[in-house]
């Protein structure tokens, strides 16, 4: 196990390096640099603030440069936020984006996977039919929709949120609870379909007919086969939660490296682009990792693969 | 069901049967489901409004100042926007760009991932290997992230593009610009959108390439590409089906995401993202700017996700768990 570990640690730095390369030439390729404002500066000054920043180097050399900073850990300053280097601008905005990330997460788990064991259990009745009707309503529901939806029947209407912000503790009720939803509703979909063929296999029978109580028939045997395909979404699902942020946080005004994002690209803010792109894929292969490696607790067969 | 068991039994001494009786046993099938069926015609049906219809409509970009708000009447059936646009017109105009969003981008992500995947899984050995490597390499790029640098990159070209193609082949302005806007969107999803797709197809093929028929047709002596292309590929339209019946949904909502976002279709251009986004604003004291919209993209998405699955059933008898 340290073994595969380790193996896929050392394939995820060519990875990387890929990835690098690739965001920092197209981020060059878009038209406009960093210091064109609305309000053009004169030429004088311009230059002088890209010969700071080292963007009057040829491109290659300015790409070298780059890459050693990064193997030395260095992201490099903002261009846009002075006086911040990029690697704080994520110390800051990540806490945020991580924690409504995570509150969507458990939201998602909570409202899904129950959801999902039920509906399998009970196929073809009421019980399979109400939430999962609720699920696809969920799945085609956009988070852009069903925000403004939540801030007006809970915050305009019934006054209990304030719309928007990240300042109290109530601030990450809204925000998470419409980006949680939509995951619900994708993990109660994939919780049941993974239910209902594990439920079918030989040993569940095998394991009725031995006599075992039902319910730990399907706590203790159904429930690990069953849960896989949702524990492989997870990693997906993580990413998806991450980026789905982007809208989310402009929504409801959070603070959250979406949003940092989402401006820098707008800004040409090479660096932060840069910084958040190498951020999010490290955060999403060790997601992957992490999932492979609970995949492998669970299934005997990827075990031995 | 025991009809059916014949009929594949028969289809199998005589291959061409075989082809068409799986499509029609499919469609039996499928005309048995009924939320798939009612989704099909409601998916015609939002089709016809958006690209039939909404050429009949009013001028989706004319401004009126005088007439903002307008509560629904026989002129505006849906009433006016915050600008005294008329919003039925608006979401028919941009439903055509949500719905032609998500089946072009569809198709470039379906040719790419079946050429790619089939290839790869028929090659086999180091190809397969450095092909699935790259692949890899792709997926663990985040997609929205990507998206959103390429779409800042392709925006500015595309409307280079519409001037050329207004000066050269004289088209009209708007009319152009309507549709060089979304060019970058298809670039943007297409070149990302087909890795999934390049997986299932991969894992596919491998395990045909070693049946029977690819064998004799080895053996009739027909070369690699034909074997490939006109034996194996047919083979794994079924899953190639449901699996693109279920993207262009996700496409039109990452079209809606980046519009959204600003990212995307441009003003005073609108798409189902954008009237949903200028919706939210007024969303306090004119809701219906925003559930109208809201509704008709739901609406989309929903036909076409039971699509899907009620193709994959019909399709996959075996996978369908009822």
């Amino acid at each position: 196990m340290a073994k595969f570990i380790l193996g896929r640690i050392l394939q995820a730095i060519p990875t990387l390096l890929v990835i690098a390369t690739l965001t920092f030439f197209m981020t060059r390729m878009a038209p406009g640099g960093p210091f064109d404002g609305e309000k053009p500066i004169p030429e004088e000054i311009k230059e002088r603030i890209e010969a700071h920043y080292g963007l009057n180097e040829p491109l290659h050399e300015q790409f070298l440069l780059y890459l050693s900073n990064l193997l030395q850990g260095d992201l490099g300053p903002s261009f846009k936020y002075i006086g911040w280097e990029v690697s704080e601008l994520i110390a800051q905005a990540f806490p945020v984006s991580a924690q409504l990330g995570l509150c969507s997460l458990a939201i998602a788990l909570t409202l899904g996977l129950p959801a999902g064991i039920v509906a399998a259990l009970r196929k073809n009745s009421p019980w399979d039919y109400v939430p999962m009707s609720i699920a696809m309503i969920g799945i085609c529901l956009p988070t852009f929709v069903l925000g403004p939806a939540l801030i007006l029947l809970f915050s305009s209407k019934l006054g209990w949120f304030s719309p928007m912000g990240w300042y109290s503790i109530s601030d990450i009720v809204l925000p998470s609870l419409t980006l949680g939803l939509f995951y619900a509703a994708y993990i109660a979909r994939l919780t049941r379909a993974g239910m209902l063929e594990t439920l079918n296999q030989d040993y569940i029978r095998t394991a009725r007919a031995k006599g075992a109580p039902p319910s730990q028939v399907v706590t203790k045997h159904a429930l690990r086969g069953g849960l896989l395909p949702v524990v492989t979404f997870l990693g997906p699902a993580f990413a998806g939660l991450i980026s789905g942020s982007f809208i989310i946080e402009s929504i409801f005004f959070i603070p959250g490296l979406g949003r940092f994002f989402v401006t820098a690209a707008f800004n040409r803010d090479y660096t932060m682009v840069l910084g958040t792109v190498l951020f999010y894929a490290t955060l999403i292969i060790l997601l992957n990792l992490l999932v492979d490696v609970i995949q492998a607790a669970l299934d005997p067969k990827a075990r031995t693969q | 069901m025991s009809d059916e068991t014949i009929d594949d039994i028969r289809g199998n001494s005589a291959q061409p049967v075989e082809v068409s009786s799986l499509w029609r046993d499919a469609w039996l099938r499928m005309g048995k489901n009924k939320a798939a069926m009612a989704s099909l015609v409601l998916f015609i049906l939002m089709f016809i409004l958006c690209f039939v219809t909404a050429w009949f409509c009013k001028d989706p970009n004319a401004v009126s100042l005088t007439n903002k708000f307008a509560t629904p009447s026989v002129g505006h059936w849906m009433g006016t926007d915050a600008l005294g646009r008329d919003l039925f017109a608006r979401i028919l105009y941009g439903g055509q760009i949500s719905i032609l969003v998500g089946l072009i981008a569809t198709t470039v992500s379906v040719c790419i991932g079946v050429t790619y995947g089939a290839v790869s899984g028929f090659a086999g050995g180091r190809v397969d290997a450095t092909m699935m490597r790259v692949v890899d390499v792709l997926l663990s790029i985040p997609f929205l992230v990507v998206v959103i640098v390429l779409q800042a990159v392709f925006s500015e070209w595309s409307s280079d593009t519409s001037a050329w193609i207004v000066k050269n082949w004289k088209w009209d302005k708007t009319f152009t610009d309507r549709f060089t806007n979304i060019v970058p969107l298809f670039f943007a999803l297409g070149l990302f959108g087909w890795l999934t797709l390049a997986r299932i197809v991969r894992a596919q093929v491998m395990s045909l390439k070693v049946r029977e028929f690819v064998e004799a047709a080895t053996a009739l002596g027909y070369n690699k590409f034909r074997v490939l292309f006109r034996h194996i590929i047919p083979n794994t339209l079924g899953p190639i089906v449901v699996y693109a019946t279920l993207t262009v949904p996700s496409f039109i909502m990452y079209e809606a995401t980046l519009s959204y976002l600003g990212l995307g279709v441009e003003a005073p251009n609108s798409s189902w993202g954008i009237l949903i986004k200028e919706g939210a604003n007024f969303m306090e004291t004119h809701p219906e700017l925003l559930i109208l919209p809201g509704l008709f993209f739901s609406l989309t998405l929903f036909s076409l996700n039971f699509l899907g699955d009620g193709l994959r059933d019909a399709l996959d008898p075996k996978a369908s768990k009822d």
